[in-house]
Formats: structure tokens, sequence, C-alpha cells
């Protein structure tokens, strides 16, 4: 799990704006059902959870199943409370983790 | 006439028989399924509204679907929405996604893809701060389902 995710914030937001952030990270999302070409059972490995933290306060968490597609995309909103840093957070099965920052403009 | 007459209960008793195969709870929410809710959101029963969800009427590809849910919330501390679910009855695993929000969240909006293995009702629950329960449920036409196997 090495790609790293893509992640869409307003170039500048105001205080008390509900703004809308976007996250997108490839991953397969295997949901332990599909057989390989040796007609074995792929094994499940899904990323099971996302946080977000905002001035390390967390505001939105997601846990996804095998019901959500593969290479995952959440969009949710926020209020900003003023000005800080996002870290985004995804735990994989296994509990490898993927943790991306990224600073919101504030004016 | 004993013909017709067995051949009409013939029918009841077939009647009885397939409403015994496929149970069907309280909201016509199946009843396997029932156990996973209640796991998720506990034993009330929530009532139809203040949920939207958008999804396609036909996705022709069931590996990824696009998905928008929205629930009516001032999402202040007094009041917000805690956490949403949203569950597929006839996947292989019914669970598709749940989502908590804060009243940082602003609004109770969140959008992603789903995969579904077969057309179905997909349901949406949604727990309210104050302990309310809110449910909606959206069908389906999948042409070529997802989850492989």
């Amino acid at each position: 799990m090495s790609t790293k995710p893509r992640i869409r914030l307003p170039d500048n937001a105001r205080i008390g704006e509900v703004i809308e952030i976007k996250t997108l990270i490839a991953h397969p999302m295997e949901s332990g059902n599909r057989r390989g070409n040796d007609g074995s059972l792929i094994p499940r490995l899904l990323l099971h959870t996302f946080t977000a933290k905002f001035a390390d306060r967390e505001v939105f968490r997601a846990t996804l199943h095998t019901g959500t597609a593969a290479n995952p995309f959440i969009s949710f909103f926020i209020k900003v409370p003023g000005p800080g840093e996002f870290e985004f957070t995804w735990i994989e099965d296994g509990g490898a983790q993927v943790v991306e920052r990224q600073a919101l403009k504030v004016t | 006439m004993s013909d017709r007459r067995s051949f009409i209960m013939g029918l009841s008793a077939m009647a009885a028989w397939t409403s015994c195969v496929r149970p069907v709870g309280a909201q016509g929410v199946p009843r396997d399924i029932q156990a996973v809710v209640k796991a998720l959101i506990g034993g009330a029963t929530p009532v139809e509204g203040r949920i939207s969800l958008d999804l396609p009427e036909i996705a022709e590809n069931g590996n990824t679907i696009p998905y928008t849910v929205r629930v009516e919330s001032p999402m202040t501390e007094a009041e917000y929405v805690k956490a949403v679910h949203l569950l597929a009855p006839a996947n292989p695993h019914p669970q598709i996604s749940s989502f908590f929000f804060t009243p940082q969240s602003g609004k109770a909006t969140v959008a992603s893809r789903m995969r579904l293995a077969q057309t179905q009702d997909v349901l949406v629950y949604a727990e309210i701060s104050d302990g309310t329960l809110y449910t909606t449920k959206r069908s389906i036409k999948v042409t070529v389902g997802g989850c492989g196997g």
C-alpha cells in the first residue's frame, strides 16, 4: 500500500463556511468472494476505516465494507472552525495505514 | 369438483409455503438482514423520512455505482446526525459502509461508490444525536453484478 491518495480541498475558506472535501485512494478492496485464475479464493483485503481529523480533532469517520467499490472515493463536508491542518487516515485489514496531511488556507 | 377443490387447496398451500421461505419483517425488510440492522442501530424501530439517497435507477456495472446520501439536520451540538449506515441485503455481505458525523461536519451529506451483486433495494439508516432513527430505501436494477465469485 504505497500509492498516494488524492485529496481535493478548496483553495481557501472562510471561518464558518461549510466546505466539501473529496478523497480518493487506489486500493483493490478485495471482498474475499473473488476467485483467482487458479480457482482459489483471493483473501479479503479492505481498507476498513477512514478518518478525517482537523486540528487534531476527529470530524468525520467512515467504516467501509465489502459493498464499497475498489479505489474508494469519499466526499464529505466540514464547517471550518479556523485555520488548521487536516489529517486523513486509511486503515487496511492487518493494520497498515496511509496518512496524509494537508493544511487548509483560511481567509 | 373434488379435483377443483384439491387444486385450490394446493394453491393456498403453495402460497403459505412461499410466504414461509421468504420471511419478511415489519417494513418489508428481509429477516436475515434484521440481525445486521439490530447490531448497527439497536432494536428500536426507525421511521421513514429525512434521508435522501441519490442512486442511479439502472447500473450497467455493479462494480462501481456512485451514490450520495443526505440527511436533513441542523448539525448543531443540540441536534446532529451521528451515523448513517448503508446496506445491500442481496450482496454476499450486506454492509456497504457506515459514516459517522460530528456537529463540526456542517451538513450530513456524503458521497461514495458502492458495489452490488444484483438488482435489489438499498437500505439506509440514520441515527440522530437525540436517539431517533430514520430509514429509507431505493431500488436499483443491476445489469452485471459486482462482487465476483
